[in-house]
């Protein structure tokens, strides 16, 4: 690649950290990151968890309102299919983030920034990788940065 | 259920004034959390009264410390800053019941295990402490007082799997005065104790010390033995469980057999020509038959895909005949499904032994005289197929003998754990087998491992009497012969890391010390009672120190290998554990739940029923006077599904309020 | 004798069809014109800007705003009229939500303003001249309002006390709306002057709901001979009243048509559009990611059959543009 000056966009990116709500099941992906804790494994420190008793609790608002407030990604953890501890709330998880995620798409919001992962409370490692993996491509993806400022508000009054 | 008392209600009406406390747990948070710094930022966050640190929160002048503050200050709120609320938010919850505060005013945030045990940056891990916190600080400001539920517990216990721990279960809940429903899947119970000779390192005759046990269970006034069963179905909860078990048809009526095996005799078939389960195909049995001589229960079965008359229909019968005016054989009988309500479960459902097929080199299947340890195990028994007597399946007497640890464990290739009895039980077969031949025997090991009483004393024994050990894993078991003295032997090539050199041993017998594998079902089994495995298969328990034969889902316990691979002393002592934490429960006579139950707003809801489907556990229902959803607290088990689900916002789930959830949200973001 | 509240009526963006329900009064009218001075109503009496500018701050009782803030104009008068109000009532979905002109919100100013002045079809413009704030002809010069990128509900861009639901407030939601306002007692600052319960709650075909509704296939009105008896979510259209407050009578179902959410959600809903699509999804039948996606494409227009009205005032606001082809005009300046 070519040296060159970097646009200011570019250097906001090279600083950007993006913030990521999490919303893990209190049975499975919970528990994988307390036992990711225990098993002293390191991972990005970008991920906020919010723990509720089942994936199925998650209401699409909460993901919107994530957003809304200035996360950069989404990321839901519940049990795999079958798994679930309340029978099938996993399933209601599934069919509302594949409709939630074509509104998202509808709205301009890109894909890696809102994720399902199914982790078992034994499944440790991929709370780790996954949140890894999840920083790296938000971070590429550059900020959402959805919190309205008074710049941007000036900015949208500005007239044909 | 007892009510909240008002005073409770006004007190967090009130403004809130919230402590925070931020726990050190040693060096483990504050290694690499800068506490102090939290401390301060908490102070002044909006409702913050109090804010401080101490070394261990959860040590008793931790405790002491909130519950003074909570008094001085006139605290209303509390938020504990310290490891993950599955591990310390009781004791927490019940430092604000001693204060007087109702126990939900809590809310812990997880800064060791989510946070200073998975970061190394002190920057980065302080500023995530710091939203985390705001976000507590801020939810904690909505809680509500709430009241645990308590239901009655079902005195009667259900025990899954009739091996040793499961029996041991079985025997000390019913000695106790409990109702036990103990289910095996095959006919009888014993498991696979009741296959070996002798145990380690006492040598004592396992069927000599199993079989009263079995007997006792099979004569136990308050133990429902239901072999040749399986449990299909499990509803309910903690205390209160309902479960469906489907006993499949032995033919032959359990109540009128005496097990004096006339028809086995008068069988048709005058030799045995059917592979014998219990003998691992050793030895032959009849398509009627008494898996082996001390069953529990001595009640004989017929196998219907080698019988006669089930496969034309035109046997004549001849133990129906033997079987005379007791007429115990039915050949209609169907399976038939027992419903049964009991309030706890131990699941004892065992292992199984790693198949040797599946490491080719070693030959298992190819070579007539490799065999596993677990054939071992039947052909020096005395009951077993050659009444005890080591005879090769081509008939002849080894002279020199090699036993191969760890097939299947420790072995990157198949399983990585080790299964911890192989070391023991290879050295008892060692032993054995010296003193049945007097044949050399090898050991080839990768390290032994006898911790246990009286195990390593066990090793030094075997090195005393002069078998052989050699270090290292063996790489190949072949009939190829490259001198004289190998030919028609099996040689066991092998790199001696001691002696660091490649050798080649000629062997007449090879042992394949298997290792111990969850149940090929165990991914069935934990899903119909609703509790995890393990990544490798082995069901999980609640907590690998603390909590290590109760599982997540209340109610329901682990014992033996099931829960990992375990010997004889300690599958029985999971075993007595598992039956004291059910006993614990049935005495208490009730269990605090969660009060993190679904509600509707009665006035809100629409009545469009959006509901009604969502929910699992049938506790909603629609009410058709009023037009309107209710939920039935005691079936709500508190996921939230129908709470997301409500298209008007009508539903509510206490202590997880769409407000507190959206709290927390804003909450995690709101930095500057 | 005291004098007559003062009440001003305002349009901005929107079809006029609140205004045409204020006329859908009836004879009803005459009650409200005889109880109150009406000061300001450029749809139907001829008062200016100017005369608006001349009244004392607070003076007038209650303004009435339909249609959602679109241009800079729109802004100002919403402006004026507050600092000239005791109360600021957002009338109808416009002005409550953003409604129908806030779908304008999937697309940004530069590409609405293309499609309108120069691609559609019916558009003559050779000059390819577009919209601006200032122009200069003949030595004269005019400045003009300018045309937002974003579309707004009125209370994104004042203090709104009230707001009157639906496309429009049909004349009894706006009867007793006007009651409520007038009335002694007020209700708290935000209220949305309709019931605070899902349209089920009043739909003639509520019985008809089953209580086990497992969706596999959402069809649209014109697929099906629509039961008239029927709940529509049950005959597999997509119905949002379990998500939409009551108050209209079930309008439309009772006109055979599902409802499409105009009266926005209750008061305990933050996003309209999340909560029916939580409730419909979890309705769907199916496990696997494949089936679900089979029945959940069914519905062509996720965003535009959720956030019909709500838009603007959704969690969201509007689409976010696209952030690469951002970069790059930033880039190129």
């Amino acid at each position: 690649m070519r040296n060159r000056d970097l646009t200011p966009s570019e250097k906001s990116q090279a600083t950007f950290e993006p913030r990521i709500v999490a919303f893990f099941c209190n049975w499975c992906t919970y528990l994988a990151a307390d036992l990711a804790g225990t098993s002293r494994m390191k991972y990005a420190p970008n991920v906020r968890v919010i723990r509720v008793m089942c994936s199925g609790r998650v209401d699409p608002q909460f993901v919107l309102d994530a957003f809304a407030h200035g996360a950069d990604g989404v990321f839901i953890g519940g049990c795999h299919p079958g798994d679930c501890h309340y029978q099938e709330g996993n399933y209601k998880t599934l069919r509302r983030f594949h409709l939630l995620k074509r509104v998202l798409q509808q709205m301009g919001i890109e894909d890696e920034r809102c994720r399902l992962e199914w982790i078992s409370a034994a499944e440790a490692e991929r709370v780790r990788s996954t949140i890894n993996d999840m920083v790296e491509k938000v971070r590429a993806l550059g900020p959402l940065d959805l919190i309205p400022t008074e710049e941007k508000v000036s900015a949208e009054e500005v007239a044909v | 259920m007892p009510e909240i008392p008002s005073s409770a209600i006004e007190s967090s009406r009130e403004r809130p004034r919230i402590g925070v406390y931020v726990c050190h747990c040693g060096t483990n948070i504050a290694g690499i959390v800068d506490v102090r710094a939290i401390v301060e930022f908490a102070a002044k966050l909006p409702g913050v009264v109090v804010s401080r640190d101490y070394k261990y929160m959860c040590s008793d002048p931790g405790q002491a410390l909130i519950q003074q503050d909570i008094a001085e200050h006139h605290l209303n709120r509390v938020i504990v800053a310290s490891c993950s609320p599955l591990l310390h938010e009781a004791t927490f919850r019940r430092v604000l019941s001693r204060a007087g505060l109702n126990a939900f005013l809590l809310q812990m945030v997880n800064i060791r295990e989510h946070v200073s045990w998975v970061h190394l940056n002190q920057r980065e891990a302080t500023e995530k402490t710091k939203d985390l916190v705001r976000a507590a600080v801020r939810r904690v400001s909505l809680h509500k007082p709430l009241q645990k539920r308590r239901v009655s517990i079902n005195p009667h216990v259900l025990v899954v799997g009739g091996g040793i721990a499961g029996i041991h279960a079985a025997l000390t809940l019913a000695e106790a005065g409990k109702q036990v429903y103990l289910v095996e899947r095959e006919p009888t119970i014993g498991g696979h104790m009741a296959k070996f000779d002798k145990t380690f390192p006492t040598l004592d005759c396992a069927a000599c010390i199993l079989t009263p046990k079995m007997t006792a269970v099979g004569s136990h006034p308050r133990i429902h033995l239901w072999t040749y069963s399986e449990v299909v179905r499990v509803e309910g909860y903690v205390g209160n469980y309902k479960v469906k078990v489907r006993r499949k048809p032995r033919y032959v009526i359990e109540d009128l057999c005496l097990g004096c095996q006339e028809c086995v005799t008068a069988c048709v078939y005058k030799e045995a020509k059917n592979p014998d389960e219990f003998n691992l195909g050793l030895s032959k049995r009849k398509p009627v038959y008494l898996p082996f001589p001390q069953a529990v229960p001595q009640k004989v079965v017929i196998d219907p895909q080698t019988c006669i008359q089930f496969k034309s229909g035109k046997c004549k019968k001849t133990c129906v005949e033997a079987c005379g005016d007791r007429k115990a054989i039915d050949f209609t009988q169907k399976e038939t499904i027992e419903d049964i309500e009991v309030g706890t479960i131990i699941l004892a459902t065992g292992f199984k032994t790693f198949d040797p097929v599946r490491n080719p080199y070693y030959g298992y299947g190819r070579y007539a005289n490799v065999y596993t340890s677990l054939e071992v195990e039947r052909l020096i028994n005395a009951s077993g197929p050659t009444a005890g007597e080591i005879v090769l399946r081509d008939g002849g007497q080894p002279k020199a003998v090699g036993i191969i640890h760890c097939v299947g464990s420790r072995d990157a290739n198949t399983n990585r754990w080790c299964s911890k009895v192989c070391c023991m039980y290879s050295l008892k077969l060692a032993h054995l087998i010296k003193e049945r031949t007097g044949a050399e025997v090898y050991n080839f090991y990768i390290d032994m491992r006898t911790p246990g009483k009286g195990y390593e004393e066990f090793y030094d024994r075997l090195l005393d009497e002069g078998v052989h050990f050699v270090r290292g894993r063996v790489a190949e078991v072949s009939d190829w012969a490259t001198h004289p003295s190998e030919k028609g032997r099996l040689v066991i090539r092998v790199e001696d890391t001691l002696a660091a050199f490649v050798r080649r041993i000629p062997v007449d017998m090879v042992v394949l010390s298997v290792g111990m594998e969850p149940q090929p079902d165990a991914q069935d089994v934990r899903r119909l009672f609703n509790i995890s495995c393990s990544t490798e298969g082995w069901f999980l328990e609640r907590h690998p120190k603390l909590a290590p034969v109760s599982t997540f889902t209340e109610g329901v316990y682990i014992a033996g290998a099931c829960q990992g691979p375990k010997d004889i002393p300690d599958s029985v002592a999971q075993a007595g554990a598992a039956a004291a934490e059910a006993m614990a429960l049935i005495d208490a006579q009730f269990v605090e739940l969660e009060p993190y139950t679904a509600f509707i707003s009665e006035d809100q809801c629409s009545g469009c029923k959006t509901c009604i489907p969502l929910c699992p556990y049938q506790a909603i229902s629609y009410m058709e006077e009023k037009k309107k959803a209710a939920i039935n607290e005691v079936l709500c088990k508190g996921c939230g599904t129908c709470v997301a689900g409500c298209p008007s916002g009508s539903i509510q789930q206490n202590f997880f309020e769409d407000e507190e959830i959206f709290e927390e949200i804003e909450g995690v973001l709101a930095y500057a | 004798m005291p004098e007559k509240p003062k009440v001003a009526f305002y349009w901005c963006a929107s079809c006029g069809g609140c205004e045409e329900a204020v006329v859908d009064l009836a004879e009803a009218i005459l009650d409200v014109i005889a109880a109150v001075d009406i000061v300001f109503w450029p749809v139907a009496l001829d008062f200016k800007r100017k005369d608006v500018e001349a009244m004392p701050e607070g003076s007038i009782l209650v303004s009435f705003v339909n249609g959602a803030i679109r241009t800079s104009e729109q802004a100002e008068m919403a402006h004026l009229l507050r600092s000239k109000s005791k109360l600021l009532v957002a009338l109808g979905a416009c002005a409550h939500l953003g409604g129908i002109p806030g779908l304008a919100n999937l697309f940004d100013r530069e590409s609405i303003l293309k499609a309108v002045y120069l691609e559609a079809p019916s558009t003559v413009n050779p000059e390819g001249s577009l919209p601006t704030t200032h122009h200069k002809d003949d030595g004269h010069s005019v400045e003009l309002p300018g045309f937002y990128n974003t579309v707004q509900a009125l209370n994104q861009v004042v203090e709104v006390d009230y707001s009157v639901p639906g496309c429009p407030p049909t004349p009894r939601i706006f009867r007793t709306a006007l009651q409520t306002l007038l009335g002694d007692e007020l209700p708290a600052k935000g209220t949305v002057l309709a019931p605070d319960c899902a349209l089920c709650d009043e739909c003639p075909r509520k019985d008809s709901k089953p209580e086990q509704l497992s969706i596999v296939e959402f069809k649209r009105p014109q697929q099906l001979l629509i039961d008239e008896q029927k709940c529509l979510l049950a005959q597999g259209l997509l119905c949002m009243g379990p998500a939409t407050r009551a108050g209209c009578e079930a309008l439309c179902v009772r006109g055979n048509m599902p409802c499409s959410g105009c009266c926005g959600p209750t008061s305990r809903v933050k996003d309209q559009g999340a909560k029916i699509l939580s409730s419909l999804a979890s309705l769907v039948a199916g496990k696997e990611a494949a089936e679900i996606d089979r029945i959940l494409a069914t519905i062509p227009d996720p965003v535009g059959t959720f956030y019909r009205y709500s838009l603007p005032a959704s969690l969201l606001h509007r689409k976010q543009l696209d952030r690469a082809s951002l970069h790059e005009a930033a880039a190129s300046k």
